[in-house]
């Protein structure tokens, strides 16, 4: 008989994520992915001054704040053709890069980790062997066995207080976790110091873009941020100096710490890298613009089909028609009113049309979005197969690297098509990050360099015409391709469309009725305890979705989050 | 990157500092009051530099460093009481874990997992306390609603009062009443 698990947390106010899935023989057979709060902020745009977009789309979401922000200036620069200085394209650049190496070290350590780490398994560990096995491994100033020691100290003093805090809810002792004592233990110290370094991470966003969470110095034309060589009020050198050291350590943790944990617990569960496949149909775009035109970029980008890299076919620009001519969203199976077919974001309506959980009906809040009618997945992995496909040498370096790295913990070659998998999109926003990292200290460079040469220049006044332009504005963002679509009259917003990263890769059933990236990874994943889903969660988690599916942190106690029913 | 571990860092020796944090999504109306009360606290009063206020939207792991180590943390959110919109309402300390579990705030997951982190790290705030209103709208819109902007003005009081509780005077700015 097969079941029905349902996961609902009630998470951030983005709006959270539902999945179902129907277990049978200890399988996933089919899964639904339904977002469960409508986001209309689209319609709130209309009529507004575009320079005020990126302020309000900024709001959308608490962890992509500053995405939006970017997605929203560069589809109003797209629709006026605007130049941009290229000191403000470095500035944009260092915020993007170090947003995203924020993001994704939060993400493996504080949101997904424990869904491979046993936290009360550290208990046993025994400090000395954790330490011989890090510095092994790395050269890392905090593995040694004195900073293991004290670290399973405090988590004992921690677990004995019954008050497991942020570690409520783990599925502690779950027959899936396989990590040895000794690496829990190191996980959960490296748990603790990437609090610590994910600051740096949010000091470099803070000082370029004014403030954090929030940031403030985007504007249409460029950045708000005075550039100057020894002024006190503006940006110095002095503080691009601290911004410098900041990015160091950030590059130390990444290399020293993040890549090997997860090339670790990569090789030990060789099993997760031949589930959760999925639609391996990639796109991914190319980003970090190094001139004012948005013609040239550090990191490539493109279409991936089938999962084989010889099919790649690089995106070159933002104005690509590859890209612009290919999106369309379909509402079929979305709780908004349809009939029309899939139609262009420019095209798009967001016109609510409730009706309740449908299986094969409406079930989501989400559309769903298709490439030349193909669903798609988004991401890191994405991204990084773009890259190497590209003939990236950096991610090459560090994919490489980290596959020898798992092929010797896992004592078997593991090739790239391992990373066709949940914990391979882990392995490649570990590698993805490596990368943003030294782009992030070479961007510095760069704009150093402008500075050097006297250039101070940071924007570029819009004009806005009569009559009807549009526009959009490409991010790859830390979840994949966003893509802001304005459309605007007589210098008002006519028409605003989000088409957000999570929105590819949790869609519902397209027009064709086939699943989006999440239901079909999730098939076959295997479910040892129904109302215990670690192994769903891992194969969502590892999207890393932006509809929180935080169940980390729901209090159990006062609101069940999975309910099984017989199906 | 210095070798200090979180384990072994000493909370840093600072002057009292306090924190004013408006949460909540300014696109869904009186969801954003508490974001409201920061953008209009500064427009009325003149605070000491002791005294910070942030505008944390829905954010959450991005406000650890700011909320690490507080003498007290005054955090602004719409607050379901079951009371008539834009009542007033004060939860303090031991009342602060119980609005986070019984869920009175939608958003509350990002923060109380900052706050969760702060408690092991032992550097959470000495005194929390969360003021907000009954919100009468939670609708897609950049406005509040008549019952809650008729609310904010013994919303921003109380948070006077409560400043001034923590010997932190707030100076009324020309022109505004008191």
């Amino acid at each position: 008989m097969s079941q029905r698990v349902t996961i609902d947390p009630v998470t951030r106010i983005e709006g959270h994520l539902r999945v179902d899935v129907e277990v049978d023989g200890g399988k996933v057979k089919k899964a639904w992915a339904s977002g469960q709060m409508w986001r209309g902020v689209e319609n709130i745009l209309i009529g507004r001054d575009p320079r005020d977009a990126w302020a309000i789309t900024q709001r959308i979401c608490g962890v992509c704040t500053t995405v939006h922000a970017i997605a929203s200036v560069r589809a109003v620069e797209n629709a006026l053709q605007l130049e941009l200085p290229v000191n403000a394209q470095y500035i944009r650049n260092m915020i993007i890069l170090a947003h995203a190496v924020h993001d994704h070290i939060v993400h493996f350590y504080h949101l997904s980790a424990l869904d491979w780490v046993d936290v009360t398994s550290a208990l046993k560990a025994d400090p000395g062997k954790a330490a011989s096995l890090a510095e092994s491994l790395s050269n890392w100033s905090g593995n040694s066995k004195a900073e293991y020691t004290k670290v399973k100290e405090r988590l004992g003093g921690f677990v004995g207080t019954g008050q497991l805090g942020i570690f409520t809810n783990g599925y502690w002792g779950h027959p899936a976790m396989k990590l040895p004592p000794e690496v829990n233990l190191i996980a959960v110290a490296h748990y603790l110091q990437a609090l610590e370094v994910q600051r740096h991470a949010n000091k470099v966003v803070s000082i370029l873009g004014g403030k954090t969470p929030h940031i403030q110095n985007v504007a249409v034309g460029g950045v708000a941020n005075a550039l100057a060589i020894d002024s006190q009020s503006v940006l110095t050198v002095e503080r691009l100096l601290a911004v410098k050291e900041w990015i160091d350590q950030l590059s130390d943790f990444v290399k020293n710490v993040y890549l090997i944990d997860v090339a670790v617990v990569g090789g030990f569960y060789p099993e997760w890298t031949t589930i959760g496949r999925g639609i391996v149909d990639y796109i991914s775009m190319p980003d970090i613009p190094l001139d004012g035109k948005n013609t040239q970029f550090a990191l490539p980008g493109g279409h991936i089909a089938g999962g084989d890299l010889a099919s790649f076919k690089e995106i070159k620009t933002h104005n690509d028609p590859y890209f612009k001519d290919g999106v369309s969203e379909s509402v079929k199976h979305s709780w908004y009113e349809g009939g029309k077919g899939p139609l262009h974001p420019y095209q798009g309506e967001t016109r609510p049309q409730y009706t309740d959980f449908q299986d094969n009906g409406k079930y989501s809040w989400l559309k769903s979005p298709t490439f030349y009618e193909k669903p798609m997945q988004v991401g890191p992995l994405p991204r990084v197969l773009g890259m190497v496909a590209a003939g990236h040498q950096p991610t090459i370096g560090y994919a490489t690297h980290t596959l020898e790295l798992v092929s010797s913990v896992a004592k078997t070659k593991v090739g790239i098509d391992a990373l066709h998998s949940t914990i391979g999109r882990h392995a490649a926003r570990a590698v993805g990050c490596a990368v943003q990292v030294d782009e992030l200290a070479r961007q510095w460079d760069l704009l150093l360099a402008s500075m050097a040469k006297g250039d101070l220049k940071t924007f570029n006044k819009p004009a806005f015409p009569k009559g009807e332009i549009s526009g959009v504005g490409i991010h790859e963002a830390p979840r994949g391709v966003l893509s802001h679509w304005i459309v605007i009259n007589d210098g008002k917003i006519r028409n605003y469309q989000c088409v957000v990263p999570t929105t590819w890769n949790a869609a519902p059933r397209n027009e064709k009725d086939e699943p989006g990236a999440y239901e079909a990874c999730l098939a076959g994943t295997p479910v040892a305890i129904p109302d215990q889903p670690l192994e769903v969660l891992r194969t969502v988690h590892s999207f890393d979705p932006c509809l929180a599916c935080a169940v980390h942190v729901v209090d159990q106690e006062k609101q069940p989050v999975v309910k099984v029913k017989a199906a | 990157m210095p070798s200090r571990s979180l384990a072994t860092r000493p909370a840093p020796a600072l002057a009292m500092r306090i924190v004013v944090l408006g949460v909540g999504n300014i696109l869904l109306s009186d969801e954003g009051l508490g974001v409201r009360i920061v953008e209009r606290l500064p427009l009325s009063y003149s605070l000491p530099p002791e005294v910070e206020l942030i505008d944390g939207g829905t954010c959450g792991m991005e406000m650890l460093e700011n909320l690490e180590g507080l003498d007290a943390l005054i955090m602004i959110d719409a607050i379901r009481a079951g009371k008539p919109p834009g009542t007033p309402i004060r939860l303090a300390d031991t009342a602060v874990p119980v609005f986070f579990k019984t869920k009175l705030s939608p958003h509350q997951i990002g923060l109380c997992d900052v706050l969760a982190t702060l408690a092991m790290l032992g550097r959470a705030p000495r005194h929390t306390t969360i003021l907000g209103l009954q919100p009468q709208s939670l609708a897609l819109g950049m406005e509040l609603s008549s019952a809650v902007e008729a609310g904010m003005p013994k919303l921003l009081h109380m948070l006077v009062e409560e400043l001034a509780m923590l010997g932190i005077s707030a100076s009324p700015l020309a022109g505004e009443p008191a």
